[in-house]
Formats: structure tokens, C-alpha cells, sequence
């Protein structure tokens, strides 16, 4: 037998011995599991990334935003203002430097149809204190079914960076109870 | 062709005592400079995350907010590019030319893109310390830097392809010149593995970096104006950004099979299987970008799925087969060593003392244990959805290219010193403790971030106080302490690497030199491998690890509950899809 830095001589293509066939068909096995995890997922899990994506200009997106705005204004807090659309609308949200644009005001248990876009860089969705996270680029849609489980007062957080003001940057999410 | 012969015979090579292998001055010099320049940019890197942990604990706060967001880039740039490519060119110069008993074909070409890479990398951080490229090391279109910053890459990336392709050409001569007989060694394909995901690596970062630096220019050629998608940047900044991982894995996983050989005479204990599982990290990881993308609005489920894991997992396999292979090699060698007593006394007996034994094993647990299992679980497509861009993930890559790559570097580095720079190390009974001081604090802080991260804290981020924001967020006490602990470890791996620092630079500078009669008398003040080499090749045959195959067990456990326990903190969020 010889070391890493031998050139081996003559043929080393030779058979696993047992230990090594052992723990190489167990990590197949194991990596088959990790890979249908995911698909198991989408069919029994409730939290999927799959969500409605679309192509979109950031002028339109914010067109449509303040049209959500209007409809379903019902009071303003620090200047911005509190949306609240029925359940199962769909609620458009958007990200700037360095603010969420609107708050919204959603009910415990109802789902709706969340729209992310940005107007300007790449930011970041961090629901707190629940930690979902999810990735905002401009010129692109992400809609999301999102149903809460829990009432409250939770916090839009900024994680990706988006210059000096990225960690300003902080909406509102209110949670009515049922 | 008589090259090889005339070189030789014109005094262009060496004979190194301690390995009996020819050594090419060309070679050497460039394995040097590409060290000394790695070094540096550890240091530069080094300063910078002592800043950015002492900031990120918020009861001290350090910096002010643009000189947070500038040393991250700074940092990610000196430590992840710069010290790990320069320290992996060094690694090529020395398996291709030194270990085949070869030498560099054309010397002024390498000296070349030496040049280019310097270039690029002083220009780099020219603007970044100068303000002129805030936009971390990702540069996330339409953040925009200096149009230079893109060039300054640009001229890196080309001189490491040029590295690249030296390397190849290396070992066509090898070959040609026969100075070496039947198959490459083990860890000169792992070291070609490398290179050519490295070639891989590079196109992309040619396909990305062009466009954005013409955009950067605001250049319009014949009413033609480059533009850059954000999400199409994303993806093919990620194909360079993580098939540039997948090379240092495969130059880590070469360094182990490198160190276990010169410390203990591990043993290959199954060619086939060891070469197949480098070919495996060639084969599946080109689109490994996906885990990077997994919450983005560009892609759909079957593309996440397909690219994150069916690929990726016979990459994972590779992976977990080399943390067998190498493991079991050690095992082998040890028993053979005389180490037979019970299921682990070749462990406990093994060399900890010596840097370049120590650094290598627990770069192996370090990576393995905490990098691979974590990483594994964040890069679930929808596990990434509790994850994203949360503290987890520098907590994650600490543990996969810090507390792995790094630290198999630098005990690499215990044995170049004397081998490569023909110096005797200083303080050589503490650099045994170097590898524990570094690993143990790169491990304390990137499980603290980790622990971050799980309550939601942000990475890259000035101030989750929100001291100034519209709206009050209050994290829980769990959080500020695990920034804490983030700090307290941060704290002592910046000891280590400091320590690692004055070690190499000392020893560079004011070792005695290593003469062949202190060396012969033992009374070298070098790693115990350089002192007694173990034997490298041997006559008894065995398969025989025990220990090994309770290790693998262990880590499979531990991968499974920390796998599953992250499905179940998903099933408790929000439902979202
Ligand atoms: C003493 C050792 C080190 C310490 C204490 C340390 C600490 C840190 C800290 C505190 C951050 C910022 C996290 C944040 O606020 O988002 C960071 C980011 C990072 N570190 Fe390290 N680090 C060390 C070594 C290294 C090494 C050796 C590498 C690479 C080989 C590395 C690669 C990175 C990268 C790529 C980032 C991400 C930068 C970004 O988000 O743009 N670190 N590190
Ligand atoms: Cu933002
Ligand atoms: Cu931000």
C-alpha cells in the first residue's frame, strides 16, 4: 500500500472492500432521501418557495401598488400608510431604499396572495420574529400564498444589502386575531 | 526531449533531502511568492473580521455604518478570493511541477499572471478601502462600483486561468519527459480536479464579469447599450461564486490526503474509489448555483429541486465517501504504524502535536460535522425559506471554507515552511497550539451565527437594534447572547490566525535555515513528519478501520437529527407557497 503522494504503479483499479461498499451504499441511500424530501414537500408540506413569478417593469409594479393603496387604505401610522384588504386578495408590497411600502393589515388564518417587488436593488423579505425569508428583485414578481397562523405585530426586516440605509430599512405587518 | 536534463544539469534544480524529490527553482520561487501573497491578504482579511465581530456584537458596535458595509466586502474579498486563490496556485505550482519531479514550461508566462493577479487584487482593494466599491464581495446589479473594481477582477481571474492552464501543460511534460512512472499520485489528480472545475469556474466568471463591467462603463456601441439583469446576474455570478467552493473542497480534501501521507503514512486504502469521488465533484457541480437561488423569483420548483440536489448529491456522496477514504487511510497507516489496541488507540496516539497532523483531522471534523451538515440543510430547497441570507449562512460557509479549507491550509503551511522556504519554524511548540486556537474559535462563532440566524438575525447588517429605523424591532435576549459568543469566538480565531501570521512571516524571515545535518541530527526545530518522513509506501495490505467506520456512523446520526429537526422548525412557520 502506499500514501496520497505515490504514483501508483501498474493497475489500482481494484475492488471496494466491504467497509467501503457499506458506508457508500448507505450515503447513496441517504442522498436519495435528501433529494425526495423536496418534491415530498410540495405535495404534503405547507411552506413551498414555488409561489407565481412574473417578468415586471418596476414603474408598473409601483402603478399597481398605489392602486392597492387606494382600494384598501384604512389609516396611516408614522406617515405610511395601513392597508387592509379583504381575505384572499391579492396584497402588493414593495421595497425601496430604504422602506417597505405599505403596512399591511392582515386577519389570523385567512390566506392571501402576497406580490414582492422591488423599485431600485435586490432586498430582502425577513418576516420577524417568524423568519421567513425570501430573496426581491427588481423587475421580477414573486407572489406568494401566505396564510398566518398567529396574530400580532411582526416586522418586515431588510436582509440583503441595499446601501448605506439597508439597515433602516423596516416595515409592519399587523395580524388581527380571528 | 533532453529539456528536463539540460535544466538539471544547469543547476535549475534541487534535490530535497527530506522527500528525495527534484525540486524545479522556478517552482519553488513561484509556490513562494503565491504563499507570501496569500499570507498578506490573510492579513488584510484577518484585520478586517476582528473589526466587523467587535461591530457586530452590538454592546460594543465598533465601526461606524459605511466602514461596516465597506470591511465586509473587504473582508470576503481578501479572505475568500484573494488568500484562498493565491495560496491555491501555490498548490498547483507545487503538485504539478514538485510532486512529478517536473518543472514550470514556460516561467515568464507564470511570472506573468503572477503579475496579473497582484494587479488585480492591489486594484481591488485600492477601491474598495477607498470607498469607491461598496457593493460586497457579491456586487449585486444595479449596485454598481468603480467600472476599475470589474477590471481589477477580471485581470485576477485571467492570471489565475493562466495558473490553470500552466498546470495542465505541467503535467503534459511530466508525462512526455517520464519523470514520474505509472499513475499521476492521488493528490496531483486531486489537485487536477481542481483545476479543471477551476476552468469551469472561470468561463462564468468571464460571462458575468465583462457584461457588468461594460455596464459599469455606461458604454453604448452603435445605440447598443450593456445591461445587466439582476436575476440573471444572480445566477451566473452564483455558478462562479459556488463552483469556486467546490475547488477548494477539492483542494482541501487533496491537502488532507497530502498531510495524512507526510504526518502518519496514511494510506490510499482504494485508489478507484478515492479518484472516482474527484470526478464526481467534476461531473455534478456546474449548477450547483441553484442553493444560492432557492427563495428568488426567477426559477421554478423543478429547477430549484433538479439543480440543488440530484446533481448536488452525488456531489454530497463524493464528499461523504472522501470523508471516509480519508479517515480510513489514516486508520490503516496508523495500525500499520504499530497502533493497534482497541477501536481508537491510532487516534489518541496519533501525532497532535504537530500542527500539520492536528490541523488536518480537525479540518476534516470541522467540515465535515458542521459544513457539510449544515450546508446540506440549508441548501433544501425549502429549508432555504428559514435561512435566506439569516446569520446562518456566513455560519455555515465559516465551517465549510474557514474552519476547512483555511485551517487545512495552514497546517500545509508547517510543512512548506521547511520543505518549500528551507527554513526551521519558530515558535514551533506554539504553532501546536495554533490549529486548536483557530478551528475552536472559527467554530465557536460560526455555531453562535448559526444560532443567530435561527432567530432571524440578518447577515450583513449594521444594526439589528434598529436604533434609527421607523418601526422598533426587538430580538430576544437568545440572540444578543449568541452575537456575544459570536464575538467571544471571533475574538479567538483572530488570535489564531494572528498567531499564524508571526509564525510563517518569522520563520520566512528569521528561521535559521534548514541545513541537511541539523535535519539528519534531529535537531531541526520542524514538524515530527520533515524530522522522521513515516514510510510512504509499504508491503502489508489492509482494509482493516473500525474506528472509522464508528466515526461515519456518528456523523451520519448527527446529519440526519439536525436534518429533520430543520423540517420541523419549517413546518411551524406561516404556510406560504
Ligand atoms: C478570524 C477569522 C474570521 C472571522 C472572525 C470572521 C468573521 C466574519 C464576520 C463577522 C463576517 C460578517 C458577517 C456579517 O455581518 O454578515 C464575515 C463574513 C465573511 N467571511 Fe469571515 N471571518 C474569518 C475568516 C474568514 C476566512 C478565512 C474566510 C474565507 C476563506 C472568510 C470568508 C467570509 C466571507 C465570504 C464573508 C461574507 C461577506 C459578505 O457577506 O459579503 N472569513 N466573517
Ligand atoms: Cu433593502
Ligand atoms: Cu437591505
Amino acid at each position: 500500500m502506499h500514501s496520497g503522494l505515490v504514483a501508483p504503479k501498474g493497475i489500482w483499479w481494484k475492488p471496494a472492500g466491504r467497509q467501503e461498499k457499506v458506508w457508500i451504499t448507505v450515503a447513496f441511500i441517504w442522498c436519495m432521501v435528501l433529494f425526495a424530501m423536496m418534491p415530498f414537500w410540495h405535495f404534503k408540506g405547507g411552506q413551498n418557495p414555488a409561489g407565481i413569478r412574473h417578468r415586471v417593469e418596476p414603474a408598473k409594479y409601483q402603478e399597481r401598488v398605489n392602486r392597492f393603496v387606494q382600494e384598501y387604505k384604512v389609516g396611516e401610522d408614522t406617515g405610511m400608510p395601513v392597508v387592509q384588504a379583504p381575505p384572499g386578495s391579492e396584497l402588493y408590497l414593495l421595497g425601496r431604499m430604504w422602506a417597505w411600502y405599505p403596512i399591511l393589515k392582515l386577519k389570523e388564518g385567512a390566506t392571501y396572495t402576497l406580490h414582492l417587488s422591488s423599485l431600485d436593488l435586490n432586498h430582502g423579505f425577513s418576516l420577524f420574529p417568524v423568519n421567513i425569508n425570501f430573496q426581491i428583485v427588481p423587475g421580477y414578481d414573486y407572489a406568494l400564498k401566505i396564510t398566518p397562523n398567529i396574530a400580532g405585530d411582526f416586522r418586515i426586516v431588510c436582509n440583503e444589502f441595499c446601501g448605506i440605509g439597508h439597515h433602516l430599512m423596516v416595515g409592519k405587518v399587523i395580524v388581527d386575531p380571528k | 526531449m533532453s529539456a528536463g536534463t539540460i535544466a538539471a544539469a544547469a543547476g535549475l534544480f534541487r534535490t530535497c533531502p527530506v522527500t528525495k524529490l527534484k525540486v524545479h527553482r522556478d517552482a519553488e520561487l513561484l509556490v513562494k511568492v503565491n504563499a507570501v501573497a496569500a499570507v498578506l491578504a490573510f492579513t488584510v482579511g484577518v484585520s478586517a473580521a476582528i473589526l466587523l465581530v467587535l461591530t457586530r456584537w452590538q454592546a460594543v458596535h465598533l465601526l461606524p455604518a459605511d466602514w461596516y458595509y465597506r470591511l465586509v466586502t473587504a473582508h470576503g474579498l481578501n479572505m475568500l478570493i484573494f488568500f484562498i486563490i493565491f495560496f491555491e496556485m501555490a498548490i498547483l505550482y507545487f503538485a504539478g511541477a514538485i510532486m512529478l519531479n517536473s518543472r514550470v514550461p514556460t516561467p515568464w508566462l507564470a511570472w506573468l499572471s503572477f503579475g496579473l493577479m497582484a494587479v488585480g487584487a492591489l486594484l481591488v482593494d485600492y477601491l474598495v478601502f477607498t470607498g469607491r466599491a461598496d457593493v460586497l464581495f457579491t456586487s449585486y446589479p444595479p449596485l454598481r462600483a468603480h467600472p476599475l473594481y470589474y477590471l481589477g477582477i477580471i485581470l485576477f481571474a485571467v492570471g489565475a486561468l493562466v495558473v490553470t492552464g500552466l498546470f495542465f501543460a505541467c503535467l503534459v511534460v511530466a508525462r512526455r519527459e517520464k519523470t514520474y512512472e505509472g499513475s499521476m499520485p492521488l493528490v496531483v489528480f486531486g489537485a487536477l480536479t481542481a483545476a479543471i472545475i477551476s476552468v469551469v469556474t472561470l468561463v462564468h466568471g468571464a460571462i458575468i464579469y465583462i457584461p457588468t463591467f461594460l455596464w459599469s462603463l455606461d458604454l453604448e456601441i452603435f445605440g447598443w447599450k450593456a445591461n445587466v439583469d439582476a436575476q440573471v446576474y444572480r445566477m451566473i455570478w452564483w455558478a462562479l461564486g459556488h463552483s469556486s467552493q467546490q475547488i477548494n473542497v477539492a483542494a482541501m480534501v487533496s491537502v488532507w490526503y497530502l498531510l495524512g501521507g507526510i504526518t502518519v503514512g496514511a494510506v490510499v486504502i482504494n485508489e478507484k474509489i478515492s479518484r472516482t469521488a474527484f470526478v464526481l465533484y467534476i461531473l455534478f457541480i456546474n449548477l450547483a448555483s441553484a442553493h444560492h437561488l432557492l427563495v428568488d423569483p426567477g426559477f421554478g420548483p423543478g429547477w430549484k429541486i433538479w439543480n440543488t440536489s440530484y446533481f448536488m448529491y452525488l456531489a454530497v456522496l463524493a464528499s461523504m465517501i472522501h470523508g471516509f477514504t480519508v479517515p480510513a487511510g489514516v486508520e490503516v497507516g496508523q495500525r500499520l504504524n504499530g497502533f493497534v489496541k482497541g477501536t481508537f488507540e491510532w487516534l489518541r496516539k496519533a501525532p497532535w502535536s504537530d500542527p500539520g497532523f492536528s490541523g488536518m483531522f480537525l479540518s476534516l471534523i470541522i467540515f465535515g460535522f458542521l459544513g457539510g451538515v449544515t450546508g446540506v440543510t440549508i441548501g433544501t430547497e425549502q429549508i432555504s425559506i428559514i435561512a435566506h441570507n439569516t446569520l446562518r449562512v456566513p455560519g455555515h460557509f465559516h465551517t465549510t471554507v474557514v474552519g476547512g479549507t483555511a485551517l487545512a491550509f495552514m497546517a500545509l503551511t508547517y510543512y512548506v515552511i521547511p520543505l518549500i522556504f528551507r527554513r526551521e519554524v519558530i515558535w514551533l511548540k506554539l504553532a501546536r497550539y495554533q490549529p486548536y486556537l483557530f478551528g475552536g474559535g472559527v467554530t465557536l462563532f460560526a455555531v453562535s451565527m448559526i444560532v443567530a440566524g435561527m432567530f432571524g438575525v440578518p447577515r450583513r447588517h449594521y444594526d439589528i437594534s434598529f436604533t434609527n429605523a421607523l418601526f422598533k424591532v426587538e430580538y430576544p435576549p437568545g440572540a444578543d447572547l449568541a452575537l456575544a459568543f459570536l464575538a467571544l469566538g471571533g475574538i479567538v480565531a483572530f488570535l489564531g490566525g494572528l498567531l499564524y501570521i508571526l509564525i510563517t512571516v518569522g520563520s520566512v524571515f528569521f528561521g535559521t535555515p534548514l541545513t541537511e545535518e541539523r535535519l539528519q541530527k534531529g535537531l531541526a526545530s520542524v514538524p515530527q513528519g520533515i524530522l522522521r518522513l513515516p514510510p510512504q509506501e509499504r508491503k502489508e495490505e489492509s482494509h482493516y478501520a473500525p474506528g472509522t467506520v464508528i466515526l461515519v456512523f456518528v456523523f451520519l446520526a448527527v446529519f440526519a437529527i439536525y436534518y429533520f429537526t430543520n423540517w420541523k422548525m419549517l413546518s411551524q412557520v406561516w404556510q406560504i407557497g
